[in-house]
């Protein structure tokens, strides 16, 4: 560059007109930000998608059909019953004849054929008998039964059975619902909030109406338990002695690319490392949540392992200096100045890496915790880690693969489970991390 | 508060030696960043170092408290005596060290705590109060040697992050004393300060110089020239100059340094 194009008189130019340079600038500037609303709104969009979905097909898994029925027991029949052989079939009878008289009274001229009760209901002696004999106080006393009709049954007030589609069904005849429709019409069938869903253990293939998915959250509890006692002291540990105290060598640099390819590795790798190594060579109990949990550990370790590096990477070296130039140790610096500032970062790692664990599905696959049917809540806080059990994905993944529809709205219905779940872990993590949160 | 002054301002006390190094080295990786430097550092005088950026004074500095031992690839060589030992002694314990040896930091850097804790931090890890009232006793002292007692006295629980700049590093200071070190390192205590707490912290270093050997790294000349009573002239790495501040000011025996305090070099 020469001198004299260095001292050029400026040429002289209005601040009010603007140039074609800075229009270029503003142009690309407000396209940008035009890219970058576009791919929110649509980032938006999916999301309000996916989630009217869920909840669309989910609710119904939270709502049953239910045949309430005032039924009365006189002394007479009770002991008729009971002196008969087919004992629960004769409370079966008795209770349709209930509900018989219960048309009649309201003046619906239809037919309470037994056998269509029967498919409506399922068989119901068992339970009104069970009854009778655990109160038998209430023999002469009206009582309201509810019982849970079948999952067709929702399923034709969902929308989903119809006339059509039953046609040759063993299950449900096309002529039952002519029955349904008089007894809704009568209010003997309503819906009702499905407690049984959210406290239930799962049932069998041909039973979606009972199953519930309060055993694998359970399930899940523990293992979420067995990866946050061990992640996180693990994790933290090996993260503070890594970013403090580890001289920075050629093997400490490996172990950071192994940490951080150790995090990128697939999931199922750690289900059949799990399986070889705690249940085939440790002999672990099978579908235990105890050994989910270890193998989700396996699997969050690097994700804590990394945010917990970053969080103490992050807070400022002069805190240090002031620590050690006050003579405080590397460790009191550490723990008493460098810690408490990471605080919010490492609980946020924390809280999303079990977030991620909590809906972890693939390695629970191959440790057997997915199809197992359980069929009642642990026995105990030790059973609850020993026992076999499943988890809430692999609960919905179970669902999902069922040939029964009606399970269909369970796995749906298990997936605004599993959110609510995650969403109250991330609120957490929000509430810790304001409260943690100090400025320097 | 104080007795009087056992000194007067330019008076250069004949005391002992508190520091000697000797043929000090330092090497960043493979950069030679300390040039055989000998210095002797006397008790209850502030020492200056000047010198253009990048001339050492700083890693020097830290030499003397061992703080570069958390910089992996620095390696010092030669030997600096506190009091006639070794602080390079295999024996050592940096911490032990630094409780003798304070120092204070460019930028105010208090920790994110409470004035009162930010004192009282030192004394509780090396033991030196027994109780309670001990340590208000450390900590009062402290902030008065600090002059910033009569500003936090009424607010010791707000958090030391919440004052002024100025206050901030004088509450360091006031952290480094609160340890009873017998050496206080200052690394360019003033550079994020303004002129009138520039001020009250010469007035302080002066203050300090009763107690303590301080020793200041500072880009101000003029600073050095009214704090100190030695000055050490560093540049590229060596001790080009040291000697008393005033003839080091009004008649420099090396061409360097009389063009560095002229404004030449640097």
């Amino acid at each position: 560059m020469t001198d004299a194009s260095m001292h050029e008189t400026p040429r002289k130019s209005s601040i009010h007109t603007i140039d074609a340079r800075t229009k270029q600038r503003n142009a690309s500037e407000s396209r940008f930000k035009a890219y970058g609303i576009a791919a929110i709104a649509l980032g938006l969009f999916f999301l309000v998608v996916l989630f009217v979905s869920i909840v669309r097909s989910g609710l119904p898994a939270f709502t049953k059909t239910v045949v309430e029925v005032e039924f009365t027991l006189t002394q007479e029949q009770f002991e008729q019953a009971e002196s008969q052989l087919m004992k629960t079939g004769a409370y079966q009878d008795l209770f349709i004849a209930g509900i018989q008289s219960q048309l009649d009274a309201r003046n619906i001229d239809v037919q309470a054929d037994p056998a269509a009760l029967e498919r409506l209901l399922g068989k119901i002696g068992g339970d009104i008998r069970a009854f009778y004999s655990e109160n038998p106080g209430m023999v002469g006393e009206p009582h309201v039964f509810g019982l849970s009709a079948s999952s067709r049954v929702d399923g034709y007030f969902n929308g989903r059975v119809t006339r059509e589609t039953l046609v040759d069904s063993r299950f449900l005849q096309a002529s039952d619902l002519d029955l349904v429709d008089a007894l809704f019409e009568a209010g003997i069938i309503k819906s009702a909030f499905n407690w049984g869903f959210i406290t239930g253990a799962d049932s069998g293939v041909d039973n979606p109406g009972g199953a519930g998915i309060g055993v694998s959250v359970v399930g899940s509890f523990f293992m979420m338990l067995v990866v946050l006692v061990l992640s996180l002291p693990i994790g933290v540990a090996a993260s503070i002695y890594l970013e403090e105290f580890a001289p920075k060598n050629r093997w400490t640099d490996l172990i950071e690319v192994n940490i951080s390819n150790l995090a990128a590795v697939p999931s199922i790798v750690f289900g059949i490392l799990g399986l070889a190594v705690f249940i085939q060579f440790m002999h672990l109990p099978q579908s235990a949540p105890l050994v989910g949990g270890l193998v989700l550990t396996l699997m969050t370790l690097p994700t804590i392992i990394i945010s917990t590096r970053a969080s103490l990477k992050s807070v400022p070296p002069s805190i240090r200096d002031a620590a050690l130039g006050v003579g405080a140790s590397k460790m009191q610096a550490v723990f008493h100045h460098v810690l408490p500032l990471a605080m919010p970062g490492i609980l946020t790692g924390t809280i999303i890496g079990l977030a991620q664990a909590l809906g972890e599905t693939a390695p629970l696959l191959l440790i057997g915790m997915v199809g197992f049917v359980a069929r009642g809540y642990p026995d105990g806080f030790v059973g609850g880690f020993v026992e076999p059990n499943s988890a809430m994905p692999a609960q919905i993944y179970t669902w999902a693969a069922r040939a029964d529809a009606s399970f269909y709205d369970k796995a749906w219905g298990g997936i605004i489970v599993l959110l609510v779940f995650l969403l109250t872990m991330n609120i957490i993590a929000i509430i810790l991390r304001r409260r943690f949160e100090r400025r320097w | 508060m104080y007795d009087a002054p056992h000194y007067t301002e330019r008076d250069v006390a004949q005391t002992d030696t508190k520091i000697s190094a000797k043929g000090v080295q330092v090497y960043y990786g493979d950069t030679h960043a300390i040039k055989d430097v000998d210095v002797e550092i006397a008790d209850k005088t502030v020492t200056a170092f000047i010198g253009p950026s990048g001339c050492g004074k700083s890693t020097f500095l830290r030499c003397l408290n061992r703080m570069n031992d958390t910089i992996d690839i620095c390696r010092v060589q030669g030997d600096i005596l506190l009091d006639g030992e070794d602080i390079y002694d295999r024996r050592v314990d940096p911490v032990q060290l630094r409780a003798k040896v304070g120092m204070v930091f460019q930028k105010p850097n208090p920790f994110p705590k409470s004035i009162y804790d930010n004192i009282a931090y030192g004394p509780r890890i090396h033991g030196l109060a027994k109780n309670k009232a001990d340590l208000d006793v450390i900590v009062e002292k402290s902030l008065r040697r600090g002059a910033i007692w009569d500003e936090v006295k009424d607010r010791l629980q707000a958090p030391g992050t919440g004052l002024s700049g100025g206050q901030q590093q004088r509450l360091c200071i006031a952290r480094a004393v609160a340890t009873e070190p017998e050496v206080l390192l200052m690394d360019e205590p003033c550079s994020a300060l303004d002129p009138i707490a520039t001020a009250q912290v010469e007035e302080l270093i002066d203050e300090l110089r009763r107690d303590y050997s301080v020793v200041i790294v500072t880009h101000s000349m003029q600073q050095a020239a009214r704090v100190s009573q030695k000055t050490a002239f560093f540049h590229l790495g060596n001790l080009v100059e040291y000697d008393d501040t005033s003839k080091i000011f009004t008649n420099p025996e090396d061409p360097r340094t009389e063009s560095y305090i002229t404004g030449r070099i640097g």
